[in-house]
């Protein structure tokens, strides 16, 4: 994996501390920034991910963020001081067209809009961006995303191939659906196929509720959900802020586990070293895990998942391979082959 | 004849003034040069108080560089870890359980040895009773019962329940610091002419500050553990000037940039402090990469910060420090 440019050279095979020493402030604000064609460019001592098909090419995301002109100063204007400029591009769609800048979606704000305002986001993205991004990311306006986790997800995933990524929740859809909130990812193909849906008339807008509604057009185009979970079955993709799945807080809605797809875990258990995102993280928690995560560190701490010595995901929609001796939760309702 | 003199005496002035008032010139150009030494020996020590008490100033501490710690060999590298290890005197009471059960099952499991010291026992947690009601006293029996215990600990590290601590950062401060030297270190505040150091972002004591502490605790005039109530002043200042007495002051523990290590207050608290005084630069304006404490977190923000501090981490950021802490056996939530 060589860098574009910089004065660090970063390599998989990165074993012996002493010589191949890594910048101890190592931003993730320095290493991903899009210019007006949407290029990635690497920086220094950050990952430099390609995807599978084409090793020249970098994988790269286009994240759009559903928000509307009352949530502007107090919810997006911190999420673009954060996490959005790790994407390679971000579009903050809106009802409105303003200098943010936002764009401007034919749809009404409100609840019941919702799957209208998703509908003509990737219609414009479709239509705009098709070829900037290999992956296109929905989050909401109060979603907060560790990019780089993503694209490490993603690296091993096909973009050409349909399907779709998130936290995978179950009623309503066989396949299950993936939650709006915890921000879901379509591959450039499974978008070309939502697309056809509702060109065809395959797809429509049979409800508001945009999740299981995309859900289901993801069903019936039969583009795959993909298993998000890390290789000790620990989520990525979060409906809920850390402190709930952490503290175990769900004991008061129990009702909320039975939409889990794969058997929850709450405690220590629920969360993926290499979580990509959490829901309903306003101004100060987002400034707050942006500061956990990227910030704040245990100097010289040995994690107990290194990186680079584990494969974290098995890049595979199938059942998880276990590691023989990983103790795993025993998995009721395996999805279908 | 007069502009004559006049004109020798201009010219003589000088030596004039040089050879009569002579010794007094001598005395002042003496007395600078030592003064000057003194205050630059004074700087390389970290206890040279020796001045005078209107040269007073925070000491600021930080850790030592990276630059330095290369020069190390193995053998090196492993003593410092040995020395740098920490005794956790952690200060609780049953009426507050869940924060002394959040202590217990989160941060201080990173204390080489954790010791929780609490007013009343409780028969749901392990505690050294004091069987004290009083706060100071409480302070001063724990700290004495904690010299007492030592064992080959050097470092120690008061705290209260709802503080969260980053012992790594911590070890990482100290790291080349000698504990036989008296080191008395958090978050330093002033009080009139009182250097302390708050007891709610935590306390650092080397073995040599809490020996000396031990050696003056009771004595009637500097530090006694009775004190009428008139006269009471919060534990922290109280620990304070029992340790002014035996020439141990209050230092500040900062990083590289000068930003403090110990606060004061959450997280959540800083971080909406530093939205109002940093719009644009919110998080690195906030806190330190490498803070020690963090203080009002609840039980379940302890939880969130276990999480954030020790596993959440985005792909790629790894780094390669000097020494390595491995994580204790047996724990889940790290």
């Amino acid at each position: 994996v060589a860098p574009d440019r910089g004065v660090f050279a970063f390599s998989e095979t990165l074993a012996g501390d002493t010589l191949n020493r890594l910048p101890t402030n190592c931003r993730a604000d320095t290493c991903a920034h899009t210019n007006t064609s949407g290029q990635f460019s690497v920086q220094s001592a950050c990952v430099n991910l390609t995807s599978p098909t084409n090793s020249s090419q970098t994988t790269r995301i286009l994240c759009w963020i559903m928000t509307g002109p009352k949530n502007m100063v107090s919810r997006t204007k911190h999420i673009k001081e954060t996490w959005a400029k790790r994407c390679h591009i971000v579009l903050y769609m809106s009802s409105v067209r303003t200098d943010f800048p936002t764009v401007k979606l034919n749809v009404s704000e409100g609840r019941e809009h919702l799957y209208w305002k998703t509908i003509r986001a990737f219609e414009y993205i479709y239509k705009e961006h098709l070829d900037n991004a290999d992956w296109f990311l929905k989050a909401d306006d109060d979603t907060y995303v560790i990019v780089e986790n993503l694209l490490y997800m993603l690296s091993n995933l096909d973009p050409e191939k349909p399907l779709f990524l998130g936290r995978r929740f179950q009623p309503f859809i066989r396949q299950g659906y993936m939650s709006g909130g915890a921000g879901y990812v379509l591959s450039k193909e499974a978008l070309r196929r939502f697309m056809k849906g509702f060109a065809t008339g395959a797809c429509t807008h049979f409800s508001s509720i945009e999740d299981m509604a995309l859900g289901k057009c993801m069903e019936t185009m039969k583009v795959e959900p993909v298993d998000t979970r890390d290789v000790k079955a620990r989520q990525t993709f979060h409906p809920c802020p850390p402190e709930l799945h952490l503290a175990r807080q769900f004991q008061k809605n129990p009702w909320y586990l039975d939409y889990e797809y794969y058997p929850p875990i709450q405690g220590p258990g629920c969360c993926s070293d290499f979580a990509v995102s959490f829901h309903y993280i306003y101004a100060v928690q987002l400034y707050a895990l942006e500061y956990l995560a990227y910030h704040l560190r245990p100097y010289g701490y040995k994690y107990r998942f290194l990186s680079r010595e584990n494969k974290y995901f098995n890049g595979t929609t199938k059942q998880l391979v276990l590691e023989k001796d990983t103790q795993l939760p025993v998995e009721a309702g395996n999805p279908a082959e | 004849m007069k502009s004559k003199i006049g004109a020798r005496v201009g010219s003589r002035r000088p030596i004039k003034m040089w050879s009569e008032g002579g010794s007094f010139v001598k005395g002042v150009a003496l007395g600078g040069v030592f003064y000057l030494l003194l205050s630059l020996l004074g700087s390389f020590s970290p206890n040279a108080k020796s001045g005078s008490e209107d040269l007073h100033q925070h000491h600021h501490v930080q850790a030592q560089s990276n630059d330095n710690l290369k020069q190390l060999s193995e053998s090196q590298t492993q003593e410092l870890k040995d020395q740098v290890r920490v005794y956790c005197v952690i200060m609780v009471q049953p009426k507050i359980l869940v924060y002394w059960a959040a202590a217990v099952g989160t941060w201080s499991k990173h204390c080489d040895k954790a010791v929780f010291y609490t007013s009343e026992s409780s028969k749901a947690l392990e505690a050294v009773d004091l069987q004290e009601r009083d706060g100071w006293a409480r302070l001063c029996k724990a700290l004495k019962h904690a010299y007492e215990n030592a064992g080959d600990l050097r470092w120690f590290f008061v705290a209260q329940p709802m503080t969260f601590a980053i012992i790594e950062n911590l070890k990482y401060l100290l790291l080349t610091k000698d504990p036989s030297e008296p080191f008395y270190m958090g978050n330093a505040l002033k009080s009139g002419e009182l250097e302390y150091v708050a007891y709610e972002s935590g306390i650092v004591l080397s073995y040599e500050a809490l020996k000396r502490f031990v050696g003056v605790l009771d004595d009637k005039n500097k530090c006694p553990i009775r004190v009428n109530r008139l006269w009471k002043l919060s534990e922290d200042k109280q620990l304070a000037m029992c340790l002014k007495y035996t020439g141990v002051f209050a230092e500040n523990g900062e990083d590289a940039h000068g930003m403090g290590l110990f606060n004061g207050k959450s997280l959540d608290a800083l971080i909406k402090e530093s939205m109002k005084n940093n719009p644009k630069n919110v998080v690195e304006g906030c806190c330190s990469d490498f803070a020690v404490t963090f203080n009002g977190m609840t039980p379940n923000q302890m939880q969130v910060m276990m999480y954030g501090v020790y596993r959440l981490r985005p792909y790629g950021h790894d780094f390669h420090d000097l020494l390595m802490f491995d994580p204790p056996e047996g724990s889940d939530n790290d």
